[in-house]
Order: C-alpha cells, then structure tokens, then sequence
C-alpha cells in the first residue's frame, strides 16, 4: 500500500474567489483514516485556512457530509483506503450553495424543515400528571425507521429535482413528515398534507430514489415520499366522492 | 471601512447532470420511456380502428406496421416498455408497504407477484387472440 494519498479539496474564499477552485494535498494513506482524519490532518499540519464542519466523527451529528468524488457521504464514515489510489476529489455537498471552501449555507434547509411541524402534535394534550403516552412495540415499529434522521443533507445534495428547482421541499423533511405521521402519539396529519399536498412538496418527486441510496441511516426518504403520495391521493379522492361528514 | 458580506456561490447545474451517474441516467431513460408506453397505446387504438373497418382496413394497418420504419420504432418501444416494467415493478415494494397477518410483506413477494399478475393477463390475453 502506498503510504500517501492525495487529495483535490475544491476551495471558495468569498472575500477573494469568484469561482471555486482546487487545491491539492498529500496526505499519509492509513487503514484506519478516513476522509475527515485526513481533512483535520491538513487543517492542523499543512493549512489552517481549509474550513469545513464536523463534530462527532461517528456518524451521529450529520455535519461532515461532502460530495467525495461526486458522491455525497459522512465524511467521518468514508474511508481513505476505499478511495485509493486516489487522487480524492472533496467537494462541498451538491445542490447548496457554498459559503467558503467545503461548508454549505445550509439556511434554505433550515427554513423548510418547520414547515413540515416535525413534532408530536396533539388534538388535546394530557396533563403531565397522567403520565407518558404509551405505545407498542408494533407502534413504534411504524415510524422508528424514519425517526432515524439526522438531518445531515446528504439526500438533498443526492436528488437531482432539488438541484434543478430549490423549491422542492425535498427528501429529509417529508421523510420526517411520515414520521410524526405515523406516530400514533400524533394528530396533525391534516396539518401536514395541507403543506405536502402543494406542487413543491411531495408531487414535486419524481422517485428518483437517490435520497434513498446515499442516506447513511437507511432512512428511506423516496419510500416515506411514495406513501405520502398514496395518502395525498387518497385524500383528494375522499374530498370528491365522500360527504364532508364521512371524510 | 466596512467588511463586504460574505457571497455564497452558486454552483450551475449542467444540462447534462443526468449523464454523468448510471442511476441518473437510467431514471431519465425511465421517464423517457412514458412517451413510448403512450405511443403503444396509439398504436394498439388504431388497431381496433383498422379491425372495426373491415378487412381491407386490417390488412393495409399490417402492411403499415410491417414496414421497415414502423419496425424499429416499435421495436424500440418494446425495449422502453421493458425498462418501464422492470424498473416500475421494482420500485413497488418501495411505495407500497404491504402489512399482512400483522407482518410487513417481503419486497421480493410484492415484485414477483406483480409479474405473475403479467403473466396471467398475458396468457389470458393470448387465449382470447387465439382461440
């Protein structure tokens, strides 16, 4: 095994760049690095200008995801070795847009993400006195795959309908909307189509099924998506045949 | 002196973002593949136009359809159609979670079902042509 590997950062300096460009750096290629090791290896040692985000370098936070070699990952979960013999290319996630070197803007994200309510909702809430809401086993089983969400972007940068119309209120938001949906603590299902049903919000999708591929907590944003569409459809179809009443 | 504010650059997304990753290019060729699917079901309309009309009706649509341009048009519709079968059958697990006897049912079943469902039609569809 070669003991370095290069990689090719693309870099951004608002205050000097118009474009992005590239820049290169050798790092020691060690089994057990992985692509965020060697991003700290050059921030430390080689450049302290280099700037991207990180935090627990376990797979937990979801604030290291990049586009490495075109694909978007959790840094802190990519691993040099699978990349040799390189050179590796590192870019900020795809679809966002960049604000210095590797980290993103991610504000468009973070506007979206409430209008989904992601949060227990309750048609009349009990006093705390009363103890939990309780669940089964098999109630939770319903949501707990989509509950998984780390909110680490990797399914907007993968999803090309995002990319070509920011609009799009994209996989992690309606993958949580599925959730709180299917949380029988929950009563704002009502609340959250309303918002959904828009042309921007789940029929925007056209199942491309990347969001799916790259999530790193097999979250399976395209399937919530697809369900959501089934209950939207099924929810016009009830408003046209079906009596207010009977809704 | 005031600091500028910080710009965010926008990256420009290519008219050819779509070739560059096999399963980008595999999803247009499947939305491509609508156009087809509805060209077959013109081509299956005029048809029965040309049935309903009568013999000499029937066989001037065949002589149509046999003709070299006709050929590779629909034989390049039958291999869209194809892509849009696999590939739709596929995805149906995804968007369909299937509970039975309180059990999530296997994906596997979900696509294999569908394609003996094709199957049927099709054996039904032959014996009503042949009988």
């Amino acid at each position: 095994m070669a003991d370095s590997i290069g990689l090719e950062v693309s870099r951004y300096r608002p205050e000097d760049d118009t474009v992005p460009r590239w820049q290169a750096y050798d790092v020691p290629l060690r089994t057990e690095w992985t692509i965020l090791d060697a991003l700290n290896h050059i921030k430390n040692e080689i450049d302290p200008t280099l700037a991207f985000r990180w935090s627990c370098r376990m797979g937990i936070c979801g604030s290291c995801g990049m586009n490495v070699d075109g694909e978007p990952k959790l840094t802190c979960s990519a691993f040099l070795v699978d990349h040799a013999p390189g050179p590796i290319r590192v870019e900020p996630l795809a679809n966002f847009p960049v604000a210095r070197d590797l980290v993103i803007d991610m504000s468009d994200f973070m506007e979206k993400l409430p209008r989904v309510s992601p949060w227990v909702i309750r048609d009349d809430e009990q006093p705390v006195d009363d103890g939990e809401y309780l669940q089964t086993p098999e109630e939770l089983d319903a949501y707990k795959q989509y509950s998984m969400c780390i909110n680490c972007m990797l399914c907007y940068a993968a999803c090309p309908v995002y990319g070509l119309d920011p609009g799009f209120m994209g996989p992690a938001a309606i993958a949580l909307a599925e959730r709180y949906d299917l949380d029988s603590r929950d009563h704002a299902t009502r609340e959250r189509l309303d918002v959904l049903i828009e042309h921007e919000g789940v029929w925007g999708c056209t199942f491309v099924g990347e969001c799916t591929r790259v999530c790193p907590k097999d979250v399976d944003p395209a399937g919530a998506i697809q369900r959501y569409k089934v209950k939207a459809a099924t929810e016009t179809v009830k408003a046209w045949l079906l009596p207010k009443g009977a809704r | 002196m005031s600091t500028p504010l910080p710009r965010t650059y926008v990256r420009p997304v290519s008219t050819w973002w779509w070739v560059r990753k096999r399963s980008y290019f595999v999803f247009v060729m499947r939305e491509l593949s609508s156009i087809f699917v509805a060209w077959l079901v013109v081509y299956l309309l005029l048809l029965v136009r040309a049935v309903g009309r009568g013999g000499a009706a029937y066989q001037d649509f065949l002589d149509w359809a046999a003709s070299p341009g006709m050929l590779v048009l629909n034989l390049v519709a039958l291999g869209f159609v194809v892509l849009h079968t696999v590939t739709w059958f596929a995805l149906t697990p995804q968007a369909m979670a299937l509970r039975a006897g309180g059990r999530v049912v296997p994906p596997a079943l979900v696509v294999a079902s569908q394609y003996v469902g094709l199957a049927v039609v099709s054996a039904f569809v032959y014996w009503l042509v042949t009988r």
